[in-house]
């Protein structure tokens, strides 16, 4: 096990006043939350926060934490000294909204499955009621483009809390072969009923949340249901019309470019998006007008031969 | 290893009413009034007996729960919040693809 150094990852002094603690977790909780953060590693990081809080705001476990802190450095390995907890009675105990099972191991060993008290609200916390149906899951999923434009199956593996036989609060992963349905959308919610976890008693199990997300594409960008794409073309493509392939997310397509298109052109690939039974989803493709080196002594000859023969201003909007 | 697992996609074809939004959101019906009443959600329907909800605010829901648990933001701050992220990812859009049209210029 690592040892956690609590105070680095809320950037703070070990000398810190429990204001600068409160405040320097509310700034990294804002800038980390997995809702507004859209980093790979905010979730993560949101969490750690939430676990240095938990023992920080609280002067007792602060207190316990700090007694041992001192020599030890963050990612060393580490084992809690037998008996290291003597004269600390700990009152976050019980039921609390708090889920420490999102907490670290190395948390889990100092204050123990039951030791979060209020305060930090990990990610998944949204235990509202208590009822003897399991907590509902939340999760990201990442696929790429291609997943949603056919449909796909993915599987993915969760920490899914559960109840031992003593009654204690315990993670154990979980495998799911998931379908992803043709037509996903970012952001968009997929739920899988009775894959939360586990109920109280008898009571039936919560559901689990998917979040798409997808993965950066090289060359389309995603908008809801349509497909951004921008094309580049030669000018002479661009002045006399022509029909030119084009690649979607199927496959390559044939598209037609009608005579006179300029840069920022918008032609539409119907149903080329990321479609469903029922919506359609198209592509987009925005003309982008590349205009070829002059390197070889012809090359030079033909553009100079168009600046004679040809009155063009590409400036005149700008009345120069 | 489970396979054919009963799913449901929360996209613009599926609607629900407010006894079923509340029973999948586990929050009480109030909290979804609050959320209506600042602007946060549009049900269609004259009443609370008629409203019907599209799919697609679920989400705009669980974000309002978790940055009111996580962040403690009131509800006024969660539907800015909401409008402002919302906007940032039409920005980001943008910016992404003029970051594509600029990459040409190496060409």
């Amino acid at each position: 096990m690592e040892f956690k150094d609590y105070y680095t990852t809320l950037g703070i002094e070990r000398d810190a006043t429990q204001d600068e603690v409160k405040r320097a977790y509310r700034k990294l909780a804002r800038k980390f939350h997995p809702d507004i953060n859209k980093e790979a590693d905010a979730e993560s990081r949101f969490k750690e926060v939430g676990e240095a809080y938990e023992v920080l705001q609280d002067a007792e476990k602060r207190a316990a934490y700090d007694k041992f802190g001192q020599n030890w450095q963050a990612g060393q390995d580490f084992d809690p000294p037998p008996d290291w907890d003597n004269g600390f009675e700990f009152s976050g105990g019980g039921y609390t909204e708090n889920d420490s099972s999102q907490f670290s191991d190395f948390f889990e060993s100092l204050f123990g499955a039951q030791g979060a008290g209020g305060g930090a609200g990990p990610f998944t916390g949204q235990q509202r009621q208590y009822s003897g149906k399991g907590q509902d899951l939340h999760a990201k999923i990442s696929i790429n483009l291609e997943d949603s434009y056919r449909g796909t199956k993915q599987s993915l593996t969760l920490q899914r809390p559960a109840v031992n036989e003593s009654g204690h609060v315990i993670t154990r992963p979980h495998t799911l072969e998931v379908n992803i349905p043709k037509g996903v959308t970012e952001g968009q919610r997929i739920r899988l009923t009775g894959q939360g976890a586990e109920g109280m008693g008898n009571g039936p199990s919560g559901d689990l949340f998917l979040e798409i997300v997808f993965k950066h594409h090289a060359h389309f960008t995603p908008d809801k249901r349509d497909i951004l794409l921008t094309l580049p073309i030669s000018p002479w493509e661009a002045a006399l019309g022509a029909t030119i392939p084009v690649p979607t997310l199927g496959g390559k397509v044939e598209l037609t470019i009608p005579a006179g298109s300029q840069t920022g052109k918008k032609l539409r690939l119907k149903g080329r998006g990321l479609s469903t039974a029922k919506q359609v989803g198209n592509q987009y493709v925005t003309l982008a007008i590349m205009v070829p080196k002059a390197e070889t002594e012809t090359e030079t000859e033909l553009f100079r031969n168009m600046e004679k023969q040809m009155s063009f201003n590409p400036r005149s909007n700008l009345g120069v | 290893m489970k396979t054919d697992l009963q799913y449901t996609v929360f996209d613009e074809e599926n609607e629900y009413s407010l006894r079923e939004l509340c029973s999948m959101c586990r929050v009480h019906a109030q909290f979804i009034q609050d959320l209506i009443d600042e602007g946060i959600l549009s049900p269609l329907g004259a009443g609370p007996r008629e409203w019907r909800f599209a799919a697609i605010e679920i989400k705009r829901i669980q974000i309002s729960i978790r940055l009111q648990d996580d962040l403690r933001i009131n509800l006024p701050g969660t539907a800015l919040a909401l409008d402002l992220l919302e906007e940032i990812e039409e920005l980001r859009r943008s910016k992404r693809q003029l970051e594509r049209l600029h990459a040409l210029e190496k060409y």
